[in-house]
């Protein structure tokens, strides 16, 4: 099993469609901490060649400033499917965004394509990430084996929308049918040593129904959420904004990990008491999601 | 026309004078007439008094007109307060015409879309010079196609209020649309089925003009029931008329907040900036305009105000609801408002007394004590900038005029911060240049220029770049931005131009920054 450390968080993952010129040249500006080129849902049939051209020469031409690039390419059950790898590889994206997983072999075959076109394309093999898109009963049923069937897997998300589809029921404003699929998709990925991102929230005037499902997803242990509209970022990022507390006490933790370290000791303590690795990786998240917030934080 | 021309200290080349004109001074540096060295003598006027208990009330255009002793050559001036509404405009012309009156000046506060009339007066010959803030339309492509033989001049508000009061433009006639006038010729412009705010361009012109003709939809028994906008003694007559123009485009609903993600990061940016240079604390002036990313500052600023109880000292210019709700919320101790932005500011003029109407000589002549000079913050929006800071609102991708000066070159000098908002790319094509095709700010008086990509900083501004760096904004070399846009969009190609001046840019002062040209 690979336990992947990311190199930034993934708050936000903003969906673009691949076949908008206007909203692909302005990746960088939205505020999101990742974009997601479309070339799924977003695009009809008849445009996907043009969209997956779009999105290659962007990936190639344009500045992101440190937004992470993912491509949602089209399914492994499309025709689509390898011609999107064959055009996005070589422009080098940090991750694909594998729609309708359901099984190992669905990351397997993806990740020998993939490895192929980095091989004939001097980019290091492996260094292109997979986030594995569960949009089925049976992806939730094989979620931890999809997680852990290739090092590429940094993530799984949840596909809402497609997922209430398969159970043949309709999402609510609380999205309280979703909740064991959330938690499911949250242990496998745990489990795994990856992030778990959740799905989007459709309604884009309904910024208090986001702020409620945003906070659900805080407290579940969702590292991010993806957003069909830049203005649903903010909101987004605010519900991973922590408090003043907390990041007292993260501060706390990383000073006292910091003097063990220089001491040579093994053993961190706050207060007296013991605190061991998870909870020094947590602190550290929080340091890291309190300056993305703006928090002042000073160590 | 071709013109003897002379380069100002910007590098632009302007004509020495032109013909029924006259002298024109080229620019040379924002402040160079505000050392304490120019002399500046505001025109004592003559009148004629007419005889006590004269009837002001005309009982029709044309006798209004005849009345007023108009004349072939003279000058006729309106305001443009009446927005894309205004019938006020064309009804008059077509009057003039009717009367076969040619070769007039027109002068007008601001033309819009509902003046498109003007470029066919021009072509008849009604219309022989226009001095004016803005063209649209018609009117900029009949000018920027060199159809009228005297170039037209631009003056920025505050540079027609001194220009009027100098007597460079000595209006002989001035027709004011009054939304609501009393029969003793006192008139408002926040009540009435036409209301529209303020009347602040319209008092200069009721102060100096040789005569003023009051046109009005709305004729009430003296005195009028809310604060009067222009007083009876500088009325000479009333015309009653059954519409000021079309009430749905002169009261606009409000202003809204920008949707656009690209509009609300440039805010955020602009805002953002604004915080770091540590202007935005008790006492605070600001002016934002009500496009685009403009009035989104707004939201943030108010946002701020809020959060921290600030109380700002005053908010002036175009106002909008939006400001007019933060003086309602005490968010601003006072409104110094020339001209109301849209309809749910006239409740707010009527009604609220620290809702103060000004004229535009107060607003901005520079060679007053005008407001803008004690401004603090500005947010202004442009067509292009350039990597001189330059700032070109008059003119679009294709050379045309279709664009106003406004209170843009005077807010942005007398400010402490001006912040200059435009998305790097429009229609996509880049909005920085290497020059601008017609400057009416200066870049010496722009300190920021803000886009969704990055903050550039005018490099006299140190302290300010300093502040913004300090706080982690995203500060950008203004070659280096402009590059990276280019490197999406291309390089342009360049308007082709002729040498033939059409038109010329007065800066606030007098002095002339800049010549229009006819585009091939």
């Amino acid at each position: 099993m690979t336990k992947t450390a990311r190199r930034r968080p993934r708050r936000s993952l903003l969906y673009v469609p691949g076949n908008n010129p206007a909203m692909v040249q302005n990746c960088s500006v939205y505020g999101a901490d990742g974009v997601l080129l479309d070339l799924e849902d977003a695009v009809a049939v008849t445009e996907k060649d043009a969209a997956r051209h779009l999105v290659s020469q962007a990936l190639v031409d344009l500045p992101f400033d440190g937004v992470e690039k993912v491509v949602r390419i089209n399914g492994r059950d499309t025709r689509f499917f390898e011609d999107d790898l064959k055009a996005i590889v070589p422009a080098k994206p940090d991750s694909i965004r594998l729609p309708k997983t359901e099984s190992p072999e669905d990351i397997v075959e993806a990740d020998r394509i993939i490895s192929e076109l980095e091989r004939g394309n001097d980019i290091p093999v492996g260094s292109i990430e997979i986030h594995a898109m569960l949009e089925t009963a049976l992806a939730l049923i094989n979620a931890y084996s999809i997680a852990t069937s290739s090092p590429r897997v940094t993530a799984l998300t949840l596909g809402g929308q497609d997922l209430a589809a398969d159970l043949g029921i309709a999402r609510s404003r609380e999205g309280t049918e979703l909740l064991y699929a959330r938690s499911h998709v949250i242990l496998a990925a745990k489990a795994a040593g990856k992030e778990a991102l959740d799905t989007v929230f459709t309604d884009v005037n309904d910024q208090e129904g986001l702020e409620a499902e945003c906070r659900l997803a805080v407290q579940l242990g969702f590292s991010g959420k993806a957003a069909i509209h830049p203005s649903q970022i903010g909101t987004i990022h605010r519900a991973y904004r922590p408090n003043e507390k907390k990041l007292i006490k993260a501060i706390r933790v990383v000073k006292a990990a910091k003097d063990a370290e220089a001491k040579g000791l093994g053993v961190i303590a706050v207060d007296g008491k013991m605190v061991d690795a998870p909870v020094v990786a947590q602190a550290n998240r929080t340091i890291e999601l309190a300056k993305l917030s703006g928090m002042e934080v000073s160590l | 026309m071709k013109l003897d021309t002379i380069v100002n200290s910007i590098g632009r080349k302007i004509p020495r004078s032109i013909p029924g004109l006259g002298d024109l001074a080229p620019f040379d540096g924002a402040f160079a007439r505000l050392n304490g060295s120019y002399l500046w003598s505001p025109e004592a006027r003559t009148k004629k008094i007419g005889a006590f208990g004269d009837r002001k009330l005309a009982s029709n255009l044309a006798e209004a007109i005849k009345r007023s002793g108009l004349q072939d050559g003279m000058t006729i001036s309106f305001h443009h307060h009446l927005r894309n509404g205004d019938a006020v405009l064309p009804t008059i012309i077509k009057a003039i015409e009717e009367l076969g009156i040619k070769g007039l000046t027109l002068a007008p506060s601001s033309l819009t879309d509902a003046h498109e009339i003007v470029a066919d007066a021009v072509r008849r010959g009604t219309i022989a010079r226009i001095h004016t803030s803005g063209v649209r339309g018609e009117i900029g492509r009949m000018i920027s196609r060199s159809e009228m033989e005297i170039p037209v001049m631009i003056h920025s508000h505050g540079g027609r209020a001194r220009a009027i009061e100098e007597g460079r433009i000595s209006v002989n006639v001035a027709f004011l649309g009054a939304p609501t006038c009393d029969t003793m010729g006192n008139m408002t412009g926040s009540t009435g089925k036409s209301a529209c705010g303020t009347l602040g361009y319209a008092q200069i012109d009721a102060r100096n003009a040789g005569h003023v003709i009051a046109v009005t939809d709305n004729l009430v028994e003296a005195p009028l029931p809310h604060h009067i906008s222009i007083p009876q003694y500088l009325v000479d007559q009333i015309v009653l008329i059954d519409s000021l123009g079309d009430a749905s485009r002169i009261a606009s609903g409000p202003a809204r907040i920008s949707k656009n993600p690209v509009n609300l990061r440039i805010a955020e940016n602009a805002f953002d900036l604004i915080r770091a240079s540590g202007l935005l604390v008790d006492g605070c002036s600001f002016q934002v305009g009500a496009g685009g990313a403009s009035l989104a500052v707004a939201k943030y600023v108010r946002d701020y105000m809020r959060e921290s109880s600030v109380q700002g000292g005053f908010g002036i210019g175009g106002i909008t609801g939006y400001m007019a709700d933060m003086l309602g919320e005490g968010l601003f101790r006072a409104l110094f408002d020339v001209q109301s932005f849209d309809a749910a500011v006239t409740e707010s003029v009527a009604g609220h007394p620290n809702h103060v109407e000004i004229d535009a000589s107060w607003y901005a002549n520079p060679f007053r004590n005008c407001v803008v000079n004690d401004l603090d913050v500005v947010v202004l929006a442009a067509l292009d900038v350039d990597v001189d800071f330059n700032v070109d609102v008059l003119t679009g991708h294709d050379g045309i005029l279709r664009g106003a000066s406004g209170g843009h070159s005077d807010t942005a000098a007398g400010s402490k911060l001006s912040i200059i908002t435009i998305p790097s790319i429009r229609e996509g094509v880049p909005s920085i240049r290497d020059q601008v095709q017609t400057v009416v700010t200066p870049g010496e008086t722009v300190d920021a220029i803000v886009t969704e990509r990055g903050i550039c900083i005018n490099p006299r501004r140190e302290d300010l770049a300093k502040l913004a760096k300090d706080a982690g904004l995203p500060v950008k070399d203004i070659s280096r931005l402009k590059a990276e846009i280019e490197k999406m969009t291309g390089v342009p190609d360049p308007v082709e131009f002729d040498d033939e001046i059409v038109g010329v840019v007065e800066y606030r002062d007098g002095t002339i920054v800049d010549s229009i040209r006819k585009v091939r």
